[in-house]
């Protein structure tokens, strides 16, 4: 946001931007952002949604908040790296469809099983939810690599 | 069992390798290692799945087991495996030129990771039998060539860059084009099926016709013929020596071979112009990349331009498309890869010993390096195609094709454009290696075992495969029949079915 203004010709800007609207509406909305990621990451399988989309979404929640505040108080926030983000979620994505070669069955098949719970009554468990995962990991952490290269920092 | 794991080792063995270097972070030691036990694994993988092709025919398995029309079809037939093996030797020789020629800032940066990314997509491109799956390969190489050409961010880098990344973007929208006519026409993505269904259609020929000049066009763009060639010299020069070598050596090939997949499968029906039109588009490759190799002394232009004749060569071969052609077309396809890489590398090793790139400001070399003066030597016979040298027999049973079907144009130019490579590559020869002395203080002290250790390891490579050529015959004739009798590529389907 600093240098964004510094770019448009702000020749004195304050040391930190403060838009107490901006800033105290992200914070509420951001949960409903993430919440809503993570509702179209599960509902994958059977309707419409899955790591791709979900993996967007919780991205851009990030970037509300890095929009909100700065580079830094975002890492404050969350102290995660993007590299190690992307890597975990190809390695994710790569690992179990290759882990299908143990049941004998060819890359990508998937193995399924339905779990019973006290509370929550029937869930199905599918191993395409962990290879979901990964592109979950890989597409948030790009999306959030390429914003932060933009705005301007070194990582 | 094993077929389903083997099919698809040589893509996701390279994969793995990269991401377990991106978990260790820049360090660019390790990186050395990884890179060069990877190669030797793949070369032992690729081995084996030659000899598995060899002893019980095409290798297929069915990804997510879905039945084959309608999942997507990992299949590695001859021609495949071939060119996987060819692939592993080349990709493993330029890693460990790498070591002493790339550089640590590069190093650092991931360089090793992304060649190993680049070898993912080849080999996928290789050996997928779907073609949306094809695409998909391509745009996995083709990002790891964007990093790859601008990595180091030298000022003619990103210009050149710039120009491959446009270039390159552009096709590949008319390739997802292209696949979309050939869905709309065929319902189907399947290589095998696409053929089935091709082989009694009975709609408007034309329409197939302009899906097959849509589809010439994206994989000219990328092998560098003709009228699409002009980004190739300029951003060929662009990168570091082994980049260059990568590049020059596999990249333009996948096009040439995806010309030759798609040609021989699914435009069959109108053959009498789009094959016509293919053999027309190689003649003017040749002759435009003759007239660039004899203009330049600039030693990268003169090989860059070399590339151009052998992209001609290899596509006069395929688009005659009969036993003797494709045999030809495969020998010499497999042929270039190798001595390419080897001659680029020897270019590498001068122009770091050197400092220059022009020929003529260099002589007298072969005191100081005599086995790399021979070894330029070789190559050069080779890739003009001097029996019994590597390059010999693809371009006897071309010109034997070409004669036997009338196109007797198309086979003298053949054999004028060998008279050219020679000239070319011996005038460097001679300039460099032979003649006055050049000023020896003047050399660059650097270390060069390893440069020399992979590039003349490539040329005894290359002379190896000349010499075993009669015995590796059954094994190019596999390899052709594919293309020149596509209902046996689609022979895993019928079978099924």
């Amino acid at each position: 946001m600093k240098s964004t203004l510094k770019k448009a010709g702000y020749s004195r800007v304050q040391k930190q931007m403060h838009d107490v609207f901006l800033q105290f509406t992200s914070k509420v909305v951001f949960f409903i952002i993430i919440m809503f990621a993570f509702n179209l990451f599960f509902a994958g399988h059977y309707t419409p949604g899955g790591g791709f989309v979900g993996g967007l979404l919780a991205a851009s929640a990030l970037i509300l908040l890095l929009i909100a505040y700065d580079r830094k108080t975002l890492f404050k926030m969350i102290p995660i790296d993007y590299r190690l983000i992307i890597t975990t979620g190809l390695f994710l994505s790569l690992a179990v469809p290759t882990l299908s070669f143990l049941f004998g069955t060819p890359f990508l098949t998937h193995q399924h099983t339905y779990l019973q719970l006290p509370v929550l009554g029937e869930i199905p468990l599918h191993s395409a939810l962990l290879f979901d995962l990964g592109v979950f990991l890989t597409v948030a952490g790009t999306t959030l690599l390429m914003i932060a290269l933009i705005e301007g920092e070194e990582s | 069992m094993t077929t389903d794991i083997l099919v698809l080792l040589p893509i996701i063995i390279p994969m793995f390798a990269g991401l377990i270097m991106l978990f260790i972070g820049r360090r660019p030691m390790a990186h050395r290692v990884g890179a060069a036990l990877t190669g030797l694994l793949m070369l032992i993988i690729t081995l084996w799945v030659i000899i598995r092709v060899y002893n019980s025919g095409t290798m297929v398995t069915f990804i997510g087991d879905w039945a084959a029309p309608f999942g997507i079809s990992v299949v590695i037939d001859m021609a495949a495996a071939l060119l996987l093996l060819s692939t592993t030797i080349v990709t493993f020789a330029i890693v460990v030129y790498s070591f002493q020629s790339i550089g640590m800032e590069r190093e650092k940066f991931y360089y090793y990771p992304l060649i190993l990314f680049m070898l993912t997509g080849i080999n996928g491109a290789f050996s997928t039998g779907d073609i949306f799956n094809m695409f998909v390969f391509f745009e996995v190489f083709l990002i790891a060539s964007y990093v790859l050409i601008t990595l180091g961010g030298t000022k003619i880098q990103l210009q050149e860059g710039f120009k491959y990344i446009v270039v390159n973007i552009v096709a590949s929208n008319f390739f997802v084009l292209g696949i979309a006519y050939l869905y709309s026409v065929t319902g189907t993505l399947n290589f095998a099926d696409i053929y089935l269904k091709l082989d009694n259609y009975d709609g408007n020929i034309i329409i197939m016709t302009i899906v097959a000049v849509v589809f010439l066009f994206v994989f000219a763009t990328k092998a560098g013929v003709v009228p699409f060639y002009f980004w190739l010299p300029g951003s060929y020069y662009a990168p570091p020596m082994p980049v260059i070598a990568l590049f020059g050596a596999l990249l333009t090939k996948v096009g040439v071979y995806a010309i030759a997949r798609t040609y021989s499968l699914f435009f069959i029906g109108n053959s009498a112009f789009t094959h016509q039109m293919l053999l027309f588009l190689a003649i003017l490759t040749i002759i435009v990349g003759a007239i660039g190799a004899l203009a330049y002394t600039d030693m990268k232009k003169v090989i860059i331009y070399n590339i151009l004749i052998a992209v001609g060569i290899i596509l006069t071969g395929f688009s005659i498309m009969d036993q003797t052609a494709t045999v030809g077309a495969m020998y010499y396809l497999i042929h270039d890869i190798i001595i390419k890489a080897a001659l680029f590398l020897l270019v590498g090793f001068i122009i770091y010993r050197t400092g220059k790139v022009d020929s003529e400001r260099l002589g007298g070399l072969i005191g100081q390096h005599p086995l790399a003066g021979w070894a330029f030597f070789i190559a050069a016979l080779s890739l003009a195609g001097v029996p019994p040298l590597s390059g010999f027999y693809g371009k006897l049973f071309i010109v034997q094709s070409a004669f036997e079907n009338n196109h007797y144009i198309a086979a003298i130019i053949l054999l004028l454009s060998s008279l050219v490579v020679l000239y070319s590559l011996i005038k460097i020869f001679i300039n460099v290696f032979w003649g006055e002395d050049m000023d020896f203080s003047k050399l660059k002290p650097v270390k060069y075992d390893k440069l020399l250790v992979s590039s003349i390891g490539l040329v005894i490579v290359s002379v190896a495969f000349g010499l075993g050529a009669d015995l590796l015959y059954p094994l190019f004739e596999m390899a052709a029949e594919a293309f020149h009798d596509p209902a046996s590529y689609a022979s895993y389907l019928t079978e099924v079915e």
